[in-house]
C-alpha cells in the first residue's frame, strides 16, 4: 500500500516542477547567453568584418575606408602568388590525407592490442599533436637544415644518398613541398590515430566472435567487417584534420615562409604576408575568405555525421 | 604442445607488430629525441660533419639551458605563456560551465542543434579572423599588450569547452538534481551543490585543455604582438629566435622541448575524453 505522505510529496514536486519549468527557460536563457555573446562578438563580428574588409579599400594604416565592391578580389586573382597558394594549400591538404588514412589505421590497429608499455608509446605517439606546433617545426627546421640536415647524414651513412648527394631539403621547391607535408602528416597522424583507436575499441567484441565463428580470414574480417564499421569515425578523423591542414600557417610560416620565391605560399601564409606584413588588409582578407567553402562543406559532412549518430 | 608452425606463425606476427611500433614511434617521436640530444651537446660537436651525430662526441654541456635562461627572454615568455593561460582558463570556465550545463539539461530539439553550432565556431581557424582582427586590437588599442591575447582566445577555448562540458554533464544522471530539489534546492542551487562537485574530473579536462590551446596557438600571436618582452613561448620561440643568420640550435631546441614535454604528458592523461568530445556521438 502506498503512504499517503508520499503521494502528496509526488504531486507536490510535480506542482513544484511545474512552476519550474517556466523558471527554468530563463534559467537556461541566462546561463547561455554569456558565452553565446561572446562568441558572438569574437567570431561572429571579425567574421563580419572580413567579409566587409574584402570590399573595402582598407590598408593597415588607413582611417577610413571605402566601399569599392570586387575590386580586392580581382586584385588578388590578378596575382600568379595566389594561385600558386591555392594550388599548395590543395595539394598539402589532399596528400597529408592520404597518408594520413593509411598510417593513422595501422597505427590504431597496432596500438588496439595489449602489450606492455603501451601507455609510454601512446604518450610518445601524441607528442607531434600536443605540443605546440611551432615549436615542433622548429624542430624539423633543425632536421631539415641546409648544413646538418640529421636525414642526409643518415641516408649517406646507409648508403641510400650518394657521398656528393646533399638535397637542400627547403631550399628547392619540389622538396621543400615534400617537407612541409612530412611535417603535416607527422602532426595529424596522432589526432586521427586516437580518434580511429577510440572506434575500433566501440566495436563490439560478438561482432569479431561472429566473423570468426563464421570462419573470416584476416583480410576479409578487416575489409567486410572493421573498415566498413569503422568508416564514419575515419571519416570524422579525416575531416578534423583535412581542416587543421588546410588552415594552417604555422608549418609554413616557420619552415620556408613560402620561400623560395613563393613557391611553397598556402591561402594562410599568402594571407598574412599580404594583410599583416604588406598592410593591405583588404587583400589579405580576400585571400583568407577562400578558406571558408572548405570550412563549409566540412560543418555540412560533420553535421550528418551526428544526425545519424543521433537517430541510431 | 603447439607445432613449431604456429609458433613461427605467433612469431612472425610479434615481431611484425613491433616492428609498425618502432617505425611508427620513430617517424614520430624522432624530432623531440633530437631536441633532447641537441640541447646537451657543445656548439662544436653540432657543427662537425665528419662525425656521427647520433653520438655525444663531446661531454654533454648544460651552455645552452644557460643561454637560453640568461640571455634570452625565454624565462619571461614561459611566465606570459602561463598568465595568459590562467586567465583564459578562469574566463573559459565562467562562460563554458553554466552554457554546456544548459545545453546538457535544456530540452527540445534546437539544444542539440544549438551545442552543435557551438562547436563548429571553434572550426573558424584563427587564419581567417587574424585580419579584422588585428584592426579592432589597434583601435582598442592592446598592441603588444597580453590584454589583447587575454581577450581573443577565449574564442576559441570557449566554444570547444562548452561543447566538451555538456558531454560530462548529459552523463550525470537528472536524478541527482531532482532529488536535491524535491529537498529545497533551486535548478541553479542544485547544480552549484550537487553537479558541480561530481563533475570535478570534467572542469578539470576542461582546464587542461583551454590551457593547452592557449599554449599551442601561434596566428594571434604573431599577428598582436611585436614586441619581445610580451611574446608567448610558441611566438617567441620561432620569431625572435629565429631572427638573423645565426641559429643557435642547442638553446632553441632546448626551448621547445622545455615547452613541449610536460604539458604533452598532463594532456596524455586525458586525451581520451578530448577524442570524446572530437567524435561527436559518431562513436557509440
Amino acid at each position: 500500500m502506498r503512504q499517503p505522505g508520499a503521494a502528496a510529496k509526488i504531486a507536490a514536486s510535480r506542482g513544484f516542477r511545474g512552476r519550474l519549468a517556466d523558471n527554468e527557460r530563463w534559467l537556461w536563457r541566462l546561463m547561455l547567453a554569456p558565452a553565446i555573446l561572446y562568441i558572438v562578438l569574437l567570431v561572429g563580428f571579425p567574421f563580419f568584418l572580413s567579409l566587409y574588409y574584402s570590399v573595402s579599400d582598407v590598408t593597415v594604416g588607413s582611417r577610413e575606408m571605402n566601399f569599392v565592391g570586387l575590386e580586392s578580389f580581382r586584385r588578388v586573382i590578378d596575382n600568379r602568388t595566389f594561385w600558386t597558394a591555392l594550388k599548395n594549400t590543395l595539394i598539402i591538404t589532399i596528400v597529408t590525407q592520404i597518408f594520413v588514412l593509411f598510417f593513422a589505421n595501422i597505427l590504431a590497429m597496432a596500438l588496439s592490442v595489449d602489450f606492455r608499455g603501451k601507455w609510454f608509446v601512446r604518450l610518445l605517439i601524441l607528442l607531434p599533436w600536443v605540443a605546440p606546433i611551432s615549436l615542433g617545426s622548429i624542430g624539423w627546421l633543425w632536421i631539415y637544415d641546409s648544413i646538418y640536415s640529421i636525414i642526409n647524414w643518415t641516408a649517406q651513412a646507409l648508403r641510400i644518398l650518394g657521398p656528393n648527394d646533399w638535397p637542400i631539403w627547403l631550399g628547392q621547391p619540389n622538396l621543400a613541398m615534400a617537407s612541409i607535408i612530412i611535417v603535416q602528416i607527422w602532426r595529424i597522424v596522432p589526432l586521427a590515430t586516437v580518434i580511429i583507436l577510440a572506434g575500433l575499441t566501440s566495436i563490439p567484441q560478438d561482432i569479431h566472435d561472429a566473423a570468426q565463428v563464421d570462419g573470416a580470414g584476416f583480410w576479409r574480417h578487416l575489409f567486410q567487417i572493421t573498415f566498413p564499421l569503422l568508416l564514419p569515425i575515419t571519416l570524422v578523423a579525416v575531416l578534423f584534420g583535412a581542416i587543421f591542414t588546410f588552415t594552417d600557417l604555422i608549418v609554413v610560416f616557420v619552415l620556408t615562409r613560402g620561400g623560395p620565391y613563393d613557391t611553397t605560399q598556402v591561402l594562410a601564409s599568402w594571407a598574412f604576408f599580404t594583410g599583416i606584413q604588406g598592410g593591405d588588409l583588404a587583400g589579405g582578407a580576400a585571400v583568407s575568405l577562400f578558406l571558408f567553402p572548405v570550412l563549409v562543406a566540412v560543418a555540412i559532412v560533420f553535421l550528418r555525421l551526428a544526425r545519424r549518430a543521433e537517430v541510431t | 604442445m603447439r607445432s613449431p608452425a604456429a609458433r613461427a606463425k605467433r612469431f612472425a606476427k610479434a615481431s611484425g607488430h613491433a616492428g609498425l611500433l618502432v617505425f611508427f614511434v620513430t617517424f614520430l617521436a624522432f624530432p623531440f629525441y633530437w631536441m633532447l640530444m641537441t640541447t646537451f651537446k657543445t656548439t662544436i660537436d653540432l657543427h662537425d660533419v665528419t662525425k656521427n651525430p647520433f653520438l655525444f662526441n663531446e661531454p654533454p654541456t648544460l651552455e645552452h639551458l644557460k643561454v637560453l635562461f640568461e640571455d634570452t627572454q625565454y624565462l619571461q615568455w614561459l611566465i606570459n605563456t602561463g598568465a595568459v593561460g590562467l586567465a583564459v582558463v578562469a574566463i573559459t570556465l565562467v562562460l563554458a560551465v553554466p552554457a554546456g550545463y544548459a545545453l546538457a539539461r535544456m530540452t527540445g530539439a534546437w539544444a542539440q542543434t544549438l551545442g552543435i553550432a557551438i562547436f563548429l565556431t571553434y572550426l573558424v581557424p584563427p587564419t581567417i579572423l587574424f585580419i579584422p582582427f588585428s584592426r579592432i586590437i589597434a583601435t582598442l588599442g592592446l598592441q603588444d599588450s597580453l590584454w589583447s591575447l587575454v581577450l581573443v582566445y577565449p574564442s576559441f577555448t570557449v566554444p570547444f569547452c562548452t561543447w566538451l562540458l555538456m558531454g560530462f554533464f548529459k552523463a550525470i544522471p537528472r536524478d541527482l538534481e531532482d532529488a536535491a530539489m524535491i529537498d529545497g534546492l533551486s535548478r541553479f542551487g542544485a547544480f552549484v551543490k550537487v553537479v558541480m562537485p561530481v563533475s570535478l574530473a570534467g572542469l578539470l579536462t576542461v582546464v587542461i585543455f583551454a590551457f593547452t590551446l592557449v599554449t599551442q596557438e601561434f596566428v594571434y600571436g604573431v599577428t598582436f604582438i611585436t614586441a619581445a618582452s610580451s611574446y608567448t613561448v610558441s611566438v617567441g620561440v620561432p620569431t625572435f629566435l629565429v631572427r638573423g643568420d645565426v641559429y643557435f640550435w642547442g638553446s632553441m631546441m632546448a626551448a621547445c622541448l622545455i615547452a613541449s614535454v610536460p604539458i604533452a604528458i598532463i594532456y596524455n592523461f586525458f586525451v581520451d575524453r578530448f577524442v570524446a568530445g572530437f567524435t561527436v556521438g559518431a562513436v557509440k
